[in-house]
């Protein structure tokens, strides 16, 4: 058992556990941001994807012990801000999500890709999103949905 | 363009809650004071079971087998002989011989590693050798054929295991509800559900309950399985009365749960004058440890023999054998991917032997309206096949790419499938066994409430029915609600399952809309129980396979363009083009989705998607091993739509879903048999495979 602060979602936490948890777990049971999905459990999916620190990090590879005194947004506060808006709405428009398993770890990793990238050609958004499975939409839409983003966000700071 | 592809399309209903995180998964759903359930399985494929030495259970910590089976040890499924926990004797590695249930997870993973079972080992069988169902049928007089034949061509075929592959794992949570066993699980079809509770435990209807929250995708691998889950809770709820569940990580869902049937086909084909005017067929299913439905996959998979082509004589065989492997069940296509695979690849390898263009060939083999099906039913509607074709070449440039990849030393390829799917229950399964209820009220406020069994794991079919409502009504879509099902709540709309829910259900909608149209009276509760009717003219005989299998059908052309390369053998996709009848789209996006996503699971199906069996054992237990397409995989694909209205469906709509799997691995098997300039007899192409056919394979 250790101690372990860290912040999540503008929230300070302050942890006694074991430091090997994985941060999925604690997000999840722990702490209750059921947006945070288990796909794989091994970082083959990319459905766990939180922003650690403004990076895309596989909460369920990351030990807790990892993210000690790092800031870390999940999809649940991530919804309220004007990139996510403007990410889901080009999700909606162009049919990006389907069963929806997938969409929170697909947004999180579109929106890293257009804070570094915000023009990204169609190859730059595949290659940034090929940690993610989505086994629904064969992924026409999805790209598709990045590069809308990346029109309607052309003013905006990502 | 995408604007104008989609003008027909509305947001879809859970889309804004799935994507903020907020829908509410299975594994994310709230439940006091539970227990978590873990299955302990067999650790052999074969044998009877000596012993099961437990450790010392703690407090509150216990085992649930066949001994606490209340009424009967048996899942409901079509054919009912998985039994819900081994009693005595194990069939395949993996089979569940009782639960583990306790408070704390990590706890019950160290009792699992504890429990000892002891067995008395029997020899396995994991070939082609034990059939137990058998099916057979003849169209024509074959024998009439064989003995002037120009030509003689025999050839065997064969596809792989195909994992699901689903986001969302397996998953189940049952509560009691005063005494009302309640139940939400990742799944496809509540009512079967329901049913395998009633059964098992012989309760009554009215003490089960099934609600179905947020799916993470289904694809054939919930239709059945979740019946398994379920039989299993309710005996442990029925012994310690606490909340359960069960969630499957993602090697036990690979290890645990059912996959598309492996298959050997063996085609012969008799050419006379220039045409394919016979064929024989032995069809094999690898069914598994169980029969379950693999009857009825055989069904689908003998139905679609020679796909979409009309052969005048047929004698054709289908046989399911049984193994000591996990059971293999349903998955987008149902059979039909595997027969429509070899057939594929059979005709055109006999066009090239005969020495003409296979394309032309094909062409001119395809079914028309008013032809016999391969079942001695008839093709009543209207097949428009050749505006398929020529709007699929129109948009791949094929017939250019297909002349310059022909020639010797070009490392491209470029394939094209045609396809047709029948959409529904088999025959008359639809008015005869499922006999879907639709109901549709509408409250004071005038409020229209929606009521079917059909769940959304993805598909969209929850804003599509709305859709069709509110159309047919000519009301807003805000003023009509369709909820996810609840048993308590809703009639039987059938299961989710077999390209069923827009032809059949979505037409019931329609019907149901109309008629609350004609009585509709402001102010007041008004209630419409729809039944479904189907077209009188479909009579259908399951014994004999023989006459109309299927309300209607949905046709589609796929074109594929590959490039291989000679040093690795590796394969990459180029390019993907698609034409469907779909009768007409209710919701282009939704549509086009289902076609996005159906032909990427049909590629990986075909090249990537390589699933081994070893002593009964699968290899791949991961998504680090079992490797499914990323988007690097795939190229942008294109999906265009030609209507052609089908009387008995919502503005004319048939299904969809799987018409848009079946034709992609023959497409890309095409496609890569340019390229590599040999034969191709068995999927998925992977670069061993492929290492060996461009080494020995035929030309
Ligand atoms: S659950 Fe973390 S990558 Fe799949
Ligand atoms: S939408 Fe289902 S996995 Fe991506």
């Amino acid at each position: 058992m250790a101690k372990i602060n860290f912040i999540v979602n503008h929230q300070p936490i302050e942890l006694d556990i074991n430091p090997s948890t994985r941060l999925l777990d604690v997000l999840r049971d722990y702490l209750g941001f059921k947006g945070v999905k288990e796909g794989c459990g091994e970082g083959a999916c990319g459905a766990c994807s939180v922003l650690v620190d403004g990076e895309a990090y596989n909460s369920c590879l990351t030990p807790v012990a990892n993210v000690a005194g790092k800031e870390v947004i999940t999809i649940d506060e991530f919804n309220k801000t004007p990139q996510y808006r403007i990410i889901a709405d080009a999700f909606a428009e162009m049919g990006g999500s389907q069963c929806g398993f997938c969409t929170p770890g697909m947004i999180i990793n579109t929106y890293v890709l257009l804070k570094k990238n915000p023009f990204p050609s169609e190859e730059e958004i595949r290659f940034a999103l090929s940690g993610n499975i989505c086994r629904c939409t064969g992924y026409n839409a999805i790209v598709k949905a990045v590069m809308v983003a990346s029109e309607n966000g052309r003013n905006i700071v990502w | 363009m995408d604007m104008e592809r989609f003008k027909n399309s509305t947001v879809k209903i859970d889309n804004e809650e799935k994507m903020a995180g907020e829908a509410l998964f299975t594994a994310d759903i709230p439940l006091k004071d539970f227990l978590y359930v873990r299955q302990i399985r067999s650790s052999i494929p074969c044998g009877k079971i000596k012993e099961v030495i437990l450790p010392e259970l703690p407090e509150d910590y216990y085992y649930v087998d066949a001994s606490d089976i209340v009424k009967e040890n048996v899942v409901n499924i079509i054919f009912s002989d998985w039994p819900v926990f081994a009693d005595g004797h194990v069939k395949y590695y993996g089979e569940t011989i009782g639960l583990l249930i306790g408070k704390n997870k990590a706890k019950l993973i160290e009792l699992e590693k504890q429990v000892k079972i002891t067995y008395e080992e029997e020899t396995p069988v994991f070939d082609y050798v034990n059939s137990e169902i058998h099916k057979e049928f003849k169209k024509g007089d074959l024998s009439s054929v064989i003995k002037d034949a120009d030509l003689v061509l025999e050839e065997t075929f064969e596809t792989g295991y195909q994992e699901q592959a689903y986001l969302e794992t397996q998953a189940m949570i049952m509560w009691l509800d005063g005494e009302k066993i309640t139940i939400k699980a990742s799944m496809q079809c509540p009512f079967y559900i329901k049913k395998a509770v009633v059964r098992t435990l012989g309760c009554n209807e009215e003490d089960v309950r099934v609600i179905q929250p947020a799916v993470g995708g289904a694809f054939g691998g919930k239709e059945h399985y979740p019946s398994m889950m379920a039989a299993q809770l309710a005996t442990a709820i029925h012994k310690i009365r606490r909340p359960l569940k069960m969630i499957f990580d993602r090697s036990e869902d690979i290890i645990n749960t059912t996959k598309r049937h492996p298959s050997k086909s063996t085609y012969t084909g008799y050419v006379k004058d220039g045409k394919l005017v016979g064929v024989k067929a032995r069809v094999r299913l690898n069914g598994g440890a169980y029969k379950g439905c693999s009857g009825v996959v055989l069904s689908r998979a003998l139905i679609a023999v020679v796909d979409c082509y009309n052969i005048p004589n047929l004698d054709i065989t289908g046989d399911v054998y049984i193994t000591n492997t996990m059971p293999s069940a349903a998955f987008r296509g149902f059979g039909s991917p595997q027969t429509i695979f070899a057939f594929e690849m059979f005709i055109e390898h006999v066009a090239k032997k005969l020495g003409v263009d296979p394309i032309e060939f094909k062409i001119a083999h395809f079914a028309k309206q008013g032809d016999i099906t391969a079942v001695n039913g008839k093709f009543h509607d209207k097949i428009i096949l050749p505006e398929l074709v020529e709007k699929a070449f129109e948009m791949s440039d094929f017939k250019r790419k297909y002349e310059e990849y022909k020639k010797p030393g070009c490392l491209r390829g470029i394939g094209m499938s045609a396809f047709l799917h029948g959409c529904g229950f088999t025959g008359s399964g639809e008015s005869t066994i499922i006999n879907a209820q639709v109901k549709l009220t509408k409250d004071e406020n005038d409020i229209v409430h929606l009521y079917t069994s059909q769940v959304d794991f993805g598909q969209g079919n929850r804003t599509t029915l709305k859709k069709i409502v509110s159309d047919t009504l000519g009301i807003p879509e805000s003023q009509v609600t369709h909820e996810p099902p609840d048993t308590d709540h809703t009639l039987s709309t059938g299961p989710t399952a077999a390209s069923r829910t827009i032809i059949i259900v979505g037409f019931l909608c329609e019907k149901a809309a109309k008629n609350l149209k004609n009585i509709w009276k402001s102010g007041v509760y008004q209630e419409i129980i729809e039944p479904y009717v189907g077209p009188s003219y479909i009579t259908w005989d399951e014994d004999l396979m023989k006459g109309d299998a299927y309300p209607g059908y949905a046709w589609g052309v796929n074109i594929i363009e590959v490039s291989y390369d000679p040093i690795t053998y590796q394969i990459k996709v180029e390019g993907v083009w698609s034409t469907y009848d779909v009768g007409h789209a209710i919701d282009d996006r939704i549509v086009c989705g289902q076609a996005d996503g159906g032909i990427a699971q049909a590629i990986g199906y075909g090249y990537m998607e390589n699933m081994e069996m070893k002593d009964g054992k699968f290899m791949q237990k991961t998504l680090s091993d079992y490797i499914v397409p990323t988007c690097e995989d795939l190229p942008m694909m294109e999906t265009a739509l030609i209507d052609n209205l089908f009387a008995y469906g919502a503005s004319g709509a048939k299904g969809c879903g799987e018409l848009t799997f079946v034709g992609g691995a023959p497409a890309l098997a095409h496609a890569i048999e340019m390229a590599i300039k040999k034969n191709i007899y068995k999927i998925p192409l992977t670069p061993e495979y492929i290492m060996e056919v461009v080494e020995n394979g035929k030309d």
